[in-house]
């Protein structure tokens, strides 16, 4: 039995922290990949109606974004208050649309390219006429997937 | 040098236990900058353009489901003034036609529904009415595949679906819109 008690010096059992890092590691890689850094700056107002017909969007290489809405009180001194269109993060006319279509649709591979989808984030107090102008643009510019963005409606 | 005993020869050993405050610092950071959002929203595949006016085409009116939606927000179905509560079983009857009534849809298949709006629609309206119309298309599709498969329209095999959604196409036309009430 002494041949057990004898050891040098009394040592605290200590749990080794080494391994923490890499959990701590593991989670951040975690929301690393789920989340999106939101790359433009919404200069329009852009509260989505809420819907219960939804269709997630899945790829997220493969989507296009398009605001209208107001323009932000700071802006409407330049803007005015009519809805505007904006594209990326900043105002655009309806007649850049091919462009901006063109310049996303160039960054995705030649096989993907029938799945683009267009993703309207359209605010809920906006009328029809600007909306069915860009429809109409985005028509013309051969883009028809297009997806309302809507939130979830729980009734 | 190297002529230390075993007992002094310690590992160099970096302390660790602050590598995870160095992580916990980024990952709150992400936490904070980043939102999870996945983009959802209502799907729709827009008619292809083209500079000719469309052919003419000769439509029996009890197949076509005139929805108009005017600039005041009001709903206008087949003529009569409606309400959007009631829009997705009327819409449903009518594509269905249980009753085999002559002023509704003949088949599923020739069912037209035809969305007309002003260009002073509010949009939260509209996308409210074209849910409505979609809706109605679901759960009619949802129903036969309860009927026919016994299973939930999602959990059907491909080749199930198409044929449910050839039996219960989804057409709505979208006319183009009028001028009216359009807010400068």
């Amino acid at each position: 039995m002494a041949k057990f008690t004898k050891k040098r010096g009394a040592s605290k059992p200590e749990v080794s922290t080494a391994s923490l890092p890499d959990i701590i590691f593991m989670l951040l890689f975690f929301f690393m990949v789920v989340t999106v850094l939101r790359d433009a700056e919404l200069k329009v107002e852009n509260n989505v109606p809420s819907a219960t017909e939804l269709t997630k969007l899945e790829k997220k290489s493969l989507v296009n974004h398009m605001f209208i809405g107001k323009p932000m009180t700071n802006y409407q001194k330049t803007y005015g208050t009519k809805p505007r269109l904006q594209l990326g993060d900043k105002f655009a006319d309806i007649s850049e649309i091919p462009l901006y279509l063109e310049k996303h649709r160039s960054t995705v591979p030649e096989v993907q390219r029938p799945g683009i989808t267009t993703s309207l984030k359209v605010d809920g107090n906006v009328t029809m006429g600007v909306v069915s102008d860009v429809k109409t643009e985005l028509r013309k510019s051969g883009q028809l997937k297009i997806n309302y963005s809507a939130k979830k409606r729980v009734d | 040098m190297s002529k230390k005993r075993a007992k002094d020869r310690m590992k160099p050993e970096v302390n660790a236990g602050s590598m995870a405050d160095i992580a916990f610092l980024l990952l709150i950071f992400f936490l904070v900058t980043t939102t999870i959002d996945v983009d959802k929203g209502v799907l729709v595949k827009l008619p292809p353009w083209s500079n000719e006016p469309p052919p003419e085409m000769k439509m029996n009116t009890r197949n076509v489901y005139s929805v108009l939606v005017n600039a005041n927000n009001e709903l206008l179905v087949r003529g009569e003034p409606a309400s959007l509560r009631t829009l997705r079983d009327n819409t449903k009857e009518f594509i269905m036609n249980p009753r085999r009534l002559d002023n509704m849809a003949q088949d599923p298949t020739k069912a037209i529904i035809s969305l007309k709006n002003d260009r002073g629609t509010n949009y939260k309206t509209y996308l409210e009415v074209y849910n409505e119309l979609k809706a109605a298309y679901n759960e009619l599709r949802e129903e036969e595949a309860q009927k026919k498969y016994g299973k939930s329209f999602a959990f059907l095999e491909k080749g199930q679906q198409r044929e449910i959604r050839s039996r219960i196409p989804l057409v709505i036309s979208e006319a183009e819109p009028t001028d009216f009430g359009e807010e400068n």
